[in-house]
């Protein structure tokens, strides 16, 4: 299995989220060889579950299985002290030569862009999703040394072709968002500890508490009532394209909702090796089984799409599944919550 | 998910790459392993794209019959919605909405012809010649 290739001193890391990847590479390459994917998840508090009101995205529900875009970057850097400079430009040639600037300096940036132009995409992934994050990391024979984490290998962007990407327009447009680590002070496993139990906190937090119904838990519910209507609201057709939706905003690269409950799990393994703390590992079980379950209720919306299944108590027993669902996440934040990590 | 359970069912991203999956090994500790694809996740995808097909197939009849305006068509093309599309071109999305009109899309200005023609990778006359 090969997930780092090696370049001059830069290491791509392919992994299962773009900005768990972008934060994991850069923070391994200034020095923070601890740094895997699930940490940078789980001290970003990455899991989430939202279905976002009033809002369609290529003509289906918009929902979301992680925390919006640019917070695990954030976070992660913040519970580490480290320094974080994050730029955005309304003239993509200001853009560009900030890049450039950057790029002479030999310094590797993180970059928001749309997935739409993005050339080294398959066609079939090109909707206008404007939150993928990539790592330019060098320049050779006029093109820009690309680093995808959804890649296995990296890649290469002709100028015209980043300054689009960097302006793509539309909701979440990255207006040439660039980010990077600026200062990163030594990090004692103290602060390491620190920093995954205020991931952890802030996760219950956000997944059990947060106000409103369409949000946290209490989203999977607010969708599961959804699903149950859809079929008189919308006719078959429409409905079982809103199904699809939800399994691509779950599984596809890059969104990845039962993914992440594995990834969520990985994470809670490390926590525990970290805290020392079996209790911590005994969870990581409950988010395996979320996973697994996100997985079997898309195989179930499947058949639905796949023009198998189509009365009502198909989508009566999908709903239902993700109310299960919904009460394995809640309790398995209850026990996070009960555990009393200490600060 | 087990390690031996990880689907490996080629998709659109066989050519390109392989996805990074956290999956449980033998001894119950997670580890990644690298899928070529999922068959569910193929088949959301291939009924996402027969849905933009059709949306382009029905924006041609409507551009044909006169019901709708060159704009219409090119937006369903470029997969755009209005929000996308007012992005690209700086145009409100209330405008962009007469200009579906046939009648108002002859009247639209040199300037505001380049803007869509830009925003959907064409020339103007492309735009303005496209009879459905």
């Amino acid at each position: 299995m090969n997930i780092d290739s090696q370049t001059d001193e830069f290491h791509h890391v392919q992994t299962a989220h773009c900005e768990n990847g972008v934060t994991t590479a850069l923070l391994r390459y200034h020095g923070l060889d601890f740094m895997t994917e699930p940490l940078a998840f789980g001290m970003g508090s990455g899991l989430f579950y939202i279905q976002i009101p009033f809002l369609t995205v290529n003509n289906g529900p918009a929902i979301s299985f992680r925390t919006m875009p640019g917070a695990i970057f954030k976070r992660t850097c913040k519970s580490l002290g480290v320094e974080v400079t994050r730029k955005k430009f309304s003239n993509p040639a200001a853009a560009e030569a900030f890049l450039d600037q950057k790029v002479k300096e030999g310094v590797p940036v993180g970059c928001q862009v749309g997935v739409f132009h993005l050339t080294y995409f398959p066609k079939e992934y090109r909707f206008h999703f404007n939150a993928h994050n990539l790592i330019v990391f060098g320049e050779e024979n006029g093109r820009y040394q690309i680093s995808d984490p959804v890649m296995e290998d990296v890649t290469s962007l002709s100028k015209e072709e980043l300054s689009r990407v960097r302006f793509a327009q539309g909701p979440l447009a990255p207006r040439g968002h660039i980010y990077f680590p600026e200062k990163i002070k030594p990090i004692t496993q103290d602060m390491i500890r620190k920093g995954i139990v205020s991931g952890i906190r802030r996760n219950v937090r956000d997944m059990l508490s947060i106000p409103g119904n369409f949000a946290g838990v209490n989203g999977i519910r607010h969708t599961s009532n959804h699903v149950r209507k859809w079929r008189d609201k919308l006719g078959l057709r429409k409905a079982s394209l809103y199904l699809g939706q939800i399994v691509r905003m779950q599984e596809e690269i890059g969104t990845g909702g039962g993914g992440f409950r594995f990834l969520y799990g990985a994470f809670l393994e490390e926590a525990a090796a970290y805290l020392q703390d079996d209790r911590v590992s005994n969870v990581s079980e409950d988010f395996t089984k979320a996973g697994d379950m996100w997985r079997a209720s898309a195989i179930k919306m499947a058949g639905v799409y796949k023009g198998r299944l189509t009365e009502q108590k198909d989508f009566e027993e999908i709903a239902d599944m993700m109310l299960e669902i919904r009460l394995v996440e809640k309790e398995a934040f209850q026990k996070l919550s009960s555990l009393k990590l200490g600060k | 998910m087990k390690k031996e359970d990880l689907p490996q069912d080629p998709g659109a991203l066989a050519k390109f790459t392989r996805e990074v999956c956290y999956v449980k090994n033998d001894d119950g500790k997670y580890e990644t392993a690298l899928s070529e694809g999922w068959d569910v996740k193929k088949q959301a995808l291939d009924s996402a794209w027969e849905d933009v097909n059709e949306r382009v197939e029905e924006a041609r009849k409507a551009v044909a019959n006169g019901e709708k305006s060159p704009v219409y068509y090119f937006m369903e093309l470029r997969l755009m919605d209005l929000s996308v599309l007012s992005g690209y071109t700086g145009i409100f999305p209330f405008f962009i909405k007469r200009h579906f009109k046939p009648s108002v899309f002859k009247g639209l200005s040199e300037r505001k012809l380049e803007k869509y023609a830009r925003a959907f990778d064409i020339t103007v006359s492309e735009l303005t010649n496209f009879k459905g």
